[in-house]
C-alpha cells in the first residue's frame, strides 16, 4: 500500500536511540517504524449495517475555560523564546545550552509525514509556547492556589484531595502533581513521599534540586535528537513531573499527574522523567483532558522512563483531550514521545494506555530491554470516533538475553474515524531467548471508518520467539439486537460490548482509573450508534 | 375477525388491563415482508395471560420472522396489521422499550459477547429493564441472591456465570443460559425461538424443566418449533400450525401429535415433520 512507502524515514535522522550506550544498533530513531517487514494493513471493513452508523453530537464534556491571567511568551518560536522559557524558570546554563541544541537541531529536522494521519501543516510560529498562571508566588498549600483553578479540577473531578491534605488525614494514598498549563500549582503528599526517600516534584522544580539525576538522565532515553517533536519538546518544555524512587523503595502509593491545557492556542510540552533505582518499585498515572477549543492545539510531550535492576515502572495514561467536533473541527494533535529503558537486569516497564481523546493521536510508546531477563508490556486501548485519527502502537526492542515482552492492542473505529496499531518488534542478535508476543484486534462500529494494523518484526536471533495475532472484527446487528432485545438501550449495549472488547487491557489499570476508564469507553462512543 | 385502529385509543385508556377481550396479546391480521417478499401474509393469534401457544410449521414458514418482528428486530417491513400487548401498539416500540414491557425472546443461536461476563451482562440488563420501568435498581450484593438462587434452580454451574455471555458455551448451555435471563429478567411475554434445536434429549428435558418453572398465571408463552417433541415437555395450551406466512390451522396439545404423525404434507409442504 502506498503509505507503506512513506513510512521509510531519511537515514540522516538516525541518531542514537539508547544515548550514548548502544547507538547505531537500531538504526531508526524515531518512534516511527522504517522498515516495513510482515506489514499487513487492514481497510475499512465494508459493512453492511448503516443503521449503527448515525454518528450524533456529543457535547465534550469538559469543554470549560477556566479564566485566569496568564504569563505568555510573545508567538513564534526563536532562540529568544527558548532562552525566555529557560529564564522563567532560573535554569542552569547547562539546561538553556542543552534546549538550544535542540532549537538548532529541530531547525534542520522536517516534520515526519509516515504516519496514517492526515492533517493541514502545523505553523509552528503562530503559537505560544509559554504561558503561566500569574502567581506571585508559588502556593504553599492548598489554599494558596487560585480557587478558580481549583473549581476546574473539581469538575474534571480531580481527586487533589483537599481536605484530606489540609486536615493531614492519613488514608489518602494518592499523590497528585497536578499541572495546569505547563506550571504545578500544587505538589502533595511530598512529605509522605519523602520519608521513603521517593521524589515527586515538577521537573522544573528538580532540575534544582535535584540536578546531578535530571543532568544525568534527562535526554537519556530520549535523546534531544529524536525526533521531530521530542526535539522540539527538548527546547521548549515547560514543566512535568519528576520521579527517583530510591534503591529498594516500594512506592507507597499510585503517583498520578493531571495534565490540562487551556489558553488558547498554547503549545502544551510536558517533560516527564521517572527513574527507578534498583530494587524499587513505581505505579504512575497519568490524566489528560481539555477544555474545548475551536483551533487545533500542538501538545508534544516527551516521557522517559529509567528501570534499574529488578525495578518495576508502571505507567498508566487515560487520554479524553477534545477530540475535536463532529464535523473534525478543532481538537487536540497529540505527537508524544514515550518511551522506557529496561537498563538494569530483570527491570519491568509497563505501558497502558487508554487514549479516547484528541483529534490526531501520534504515540508509541516503547521499551528498550537492556537488561537481560528484562520485560516490556504494553497494553493499549484506542478509541476514534467522527474525524479522530489515531496512529499508535509500540516498538519492542530486544537487546538482552531473554527479555520478554508482550503487547496487547485493542483499536475501536466508530464514524468516520481512522485508527492504525503501528508496532515494531526488533530482536537483535545478542538477545537469545527473547520473546514476544503481540496481539493486535480491531473492532470497526459501522462502515465508514477504517482500522490498519502495521506490525513490523524484525528478528535477528534465532532462538527468538515472536508471536503476532490480529484479528479485525465489527460489532454485529446480531449483538446489538440480542443486548438491546435484553433491555439495553444501543448507546449502553455498545458501550457493554466495547467495554467487553477492550476488559483484557482495561484490567491492567489501577482501580482508581479502571472505573474512569471504563466510563470513557461509553462517552467517548456516545452518538456512536442510530 | 376484524380490528379497526380505534383500538389503539381505547389502548391507551386501558394500558395496566387488558386490550381486547381481555387478552396479553394481540395480533391481528399482521403482514410482513422482507424487501418484496411477502413473509406472513395476516397472522391472526390472541395469547391471554398464563396460557402457553405453540407455533409450529415447516421451514421458511415464518416462524422465526414472527418471533423477530414482535421482538423488534430490524429488517423486516410490517406492510400491515396491528400487534398489541396489553393494548399498547409494539410495533411502534424500540426493541429495549419491547423489553421493558415484558417481551422476552429466548434467542434460536444465543449470540457470544466476547469479555462481558454473563453476570456482568445479567445485571446490566436487569437494572436497565428495572429502571425503565420506574423500579429501583438492585445493588450488587441482592443481584448476587437472586442470581445463585436462580442458577442452582436451573442446576447451572456458578462458573456460567463468571465466563463471557455464551462464550464457549455448549449448545445446551446457551440455551439454559436463555432460560437464565429469562428467569432474572420475568418478562411478561416469552417467546422461545426453536428453543429445542440442537438440544440432546438430556439437555431439552432440563431446558423444558426451567421453562415450566417460569410458568404463572401473569405470564404467556409463544413456544416456536418446528418439532412436536419439544411439547411433550412443554405441555402448550393451543397449538397453531403456521404455513405459507398463515396460521392454516389451530387446536389443542392434539393437534401437535397428529402433525409427529403425518408431518407438514396436508399444509402442503413436502417435509416430514421428524
Amino acid at each position: 500500500m502506498a503509505d507503506m512507502m512513506e513510512l521509510a524515514e531519511p537515514a540522516a535522522e538516525s541518531a542514537g536511540l539508547l544515548g550514548s550506550d548502544s547507538a547505531g544498533l537500531l538504526g531508526s530513531n524515531k518512534n516511527g517504524l522504517d522498515v516495513p517487514l510482515g506489514a499487513r494493513d487492514a481497510p475499512s471493513g465494508a459493512t453492511d449495517d448503516s443503521d449503527m452508523q448515525a454518528m450524533a453530537d456529543q457535547t465534550y464534556k469538559y469543554g470549560f475555560v477556566t479564566e485566569i491571567e496568564a504569563e505568555t511568551a510573545p508567538k513564534g518560536l526563536s532562540e529568544d523564546t527558548v532562552a525566555f522559557i529557560s529564564a522563567r524558570k532560573q535554569e542552569p546554563a547547562w539546561l538553556l545550552e542543552w534546549r538550544l541544541r535542540a532549537y538548532r537541531h529541530w531547525l534542520t529536522m522536517s516534520e515526519p509525514r509516515w504516519a496514517r494521519l492526515s492533517y493541514p501543516p502545523i505553523d509552528y510560529q503562530d503559537a505560544y509556547y509559554y504561558s503561566a498562571p500569574k502567581l506571585k508566588n508559588r502556593p504553599k498549600s492548598l489554599a494558596e492556589v487560585d480557587p478558580e483553578l481549583l473549581r476546574t479540577y473539581e469538575r474534571l473531578g480531580i481527586p487533589l484531595r483537599e481536605q484530606e491534605l489540609l486536615a493531614g488525614v492519613e488514608q489518602a494514598n494518592v499523590a497528585v502533581d497536578a499541572v495546569f498549563d505547563s506550571v504545578s500549582v500544587a505538589t502533595t503528599f511530598k512529605a509522605k513521599l519523602a520519608e521513603v526517600g521517593v521524589l515527586f516534584c515538577p521537573i522544573s522544580e528538580a532540575v534544582h534540586a535535584y540536578p546531578e539525576l535530571v543532568r544525568r538522565y534527562l535526554g537519556s532515553v530520549v535523546p534531544y535528537t529524536d525526533n521531530f517533536f521530542a526535539t522540539l519538546n527538548s527546547a521548549v518544555f515547560t514543566d512535568g513531573s519528576f520521579v527517583y524512587i530510591p534503591k529498594g523503595v516500594r512506592c507507597p502509593m499510585e503517583l498520578s499527574t493531571y495534565f490540562r491545557i487551556n489558553a488558547a492556542q498554547t503549545g502544551q510540552f510536558e517533560r516527564t522523567l521517572i527513574i527507578a533505582d534498583d530494587d524499587s518499585q513505581v505505579s504512575y498515572l497519568e490524566g489528560c483532558t481539555a477544555p474545548k477549543r475551536d483551533e487545533n492545539q500542538l501538545h508534544a510531550a516527551v516521557v522517559e522512563l529509567v528501570a534499574l535492576d529488578r525495578a518495576t515502572i508502571k505507567y498508566s495514561t487515560v487520554q479524553n483531550w477534545y477530540p475535536g467536533d463532529e464535523e473534525g473541527r478543532g481538537g487536540i494533535y497529540n505527537f508524544v514521545t514515550k518511551r522506557g529503558a529496561c537498563r538494569g537486569v530483570g527491570a519491568r516497564i509497563s505501558w497502558t494506555q487508554v487514549e479516547t481523546g484528541s483529534a490526531i493521536t501520534w504515540k508509541y510508546p516503547s521499551c528498550i530491554l537492556q537488561g537481560d531477563d528484562s520485560v516490556g508490556e504494553f497494553y493499549s486501548v484506542a478509541i476514534t470516533n467522527h474525524h479522530q485519527q489515531a496512529d499508535t502502537g509500540t516498538k519492542m526492542i530486544h537487546l538482552g538475553r531473554n527479555t520478554h515482552s508482550t503487547i496487547i492492542s485493542k483499536g475501536i473505529s466508530a464514524g468516520r474515524a481512522q485508527n492504525t496499531y503501528r508496532g515494531l518488534v526488533r530482536i537483535a542478535p545478542r538477545a537469545a531467548g527473547a520473546r514476544n508476543h503481540t496481539q493486535c484486534d480491531s473492532l470497526l462500529i459501522g462502515d465508514t471508518c477504517g482500522a490498519h494494523t502495521v506490525p513490523y518484526i524484525e528478528n535477528r536471533n534465532h532462538t527468538a520467539q515472536v508471536e503476532h495475532e490480529a484479528t479485525t472484527s465489527k460489532i454485529s446487528d446480531d449483538q446489538l439486537f440480542y443486548c438491546r432485545q435484553r433491555g439495553l438501550g444501543s448507546e449502553e449495549a455498545v458501550s457493554l460490548i466495547v467495554n467487553g472488547f477492550c476488559k483484557e487491557v482495561l484490567q491492567k489499570l489501577p482501580m482508581e482509573f479502571a472505573v474512569e476508564a471504563q466510563k470513557l469507553v461509553g462517552i467517548s462512543l456516545e452518538g456512536g450508534v442510530g | 375477525m376484524t380490528v379497526s385502529g380505534t383500538v389503539i385509543g381505547e389502548a391507551s385508556t386501558n394500558r395496566n388491563g387488558n386490550g381486547q377481550e381481555g387478552n396479553m396479546l394481540d395480533i391481528d391480521n399482521l403482514q410482513v415482508g422482507i424487501g418484496a417478499r411477502a413473509i406472513l401474509k395476516g397472522i391472526d393469534l390472541h395469547v391471554r395471560a398464563g396460557e402457553v401457544h405453540a407455533i409450529m410449521g415447516p421451514n421458511g414458514s415464518g416462524k422465526s420472522t414472527l418471533a423477530h418482528v414482535l421482538s423488534g428486530r430490524d429488517g423486516y417491513q410490517v406492510t400491515g396489521g396491528a400487534v398489541r400487548l396489553d393494548g399498547e401498539d409494539l410495533l411502534t416500540l424500540a426493541p429495549e422499550q419491547r423489553a421493558a414491557r415484558g417481551v422476552f425472546l429466548a434467542f434460536q443461536y444465543p449470540v457470544e459477547i466476547p469479555g462481558v461476563a454473563n453476570t456482568t451482562f445479567l445485571k446490566t440488563a436487569l437494572n436497565a429493564v428495572r429502571k425503565a420501568r420506574g423500579e429501583a435498581e438492585l445493588d450488587a450484593m441482592e443481584f448476587l441472591k437472586l442470581i445463585r438462587r436462580e442458577t442452582k434452580r436451573l442446576g447451572m454451574k456458578d462458573d456460567m456465570l463468571r465466563r463471557p455471555v455464551n462464550v464457549g458455551f455448549s449448545g445446551g448451555e446457551k440455551k439454559r443460559n436463555e432460560v437464565l435471563q429469562m428467569a432474572v429478567l420475568t418478562p411478561k411475554l416469552a417467546i422461545l425461538d426453536e428453543t429445542d434445536s440442537g438440544l440432546d434429549i438430556d439437555a431439552l428435558r432440563v431446558v423444558a424443566e426451567g421453562v415450566n418453572a417460569l410458568r404463572s398465571p401473569g405470564r404467556a408463552f409463544l413456544v416456536i418449533t418446528h418439532y412436536q417433541r419439544l411439547l411433550d415437555y412443554i405441555v402448550p395450551d393451543h397449538v397453531h400450525v403456521l404455513a405459507h406466512g398463515r396460521i392454516m390451522r389451530s387446536g389443542g396439545p392434539e393437534l401437535a401429535h397428529e402433525l409427529e404423525k403425518r408431518g407438514y404434507a396436508d399444509y402442503g409442504v413436502a417435509e416430514a415433520a421428524a
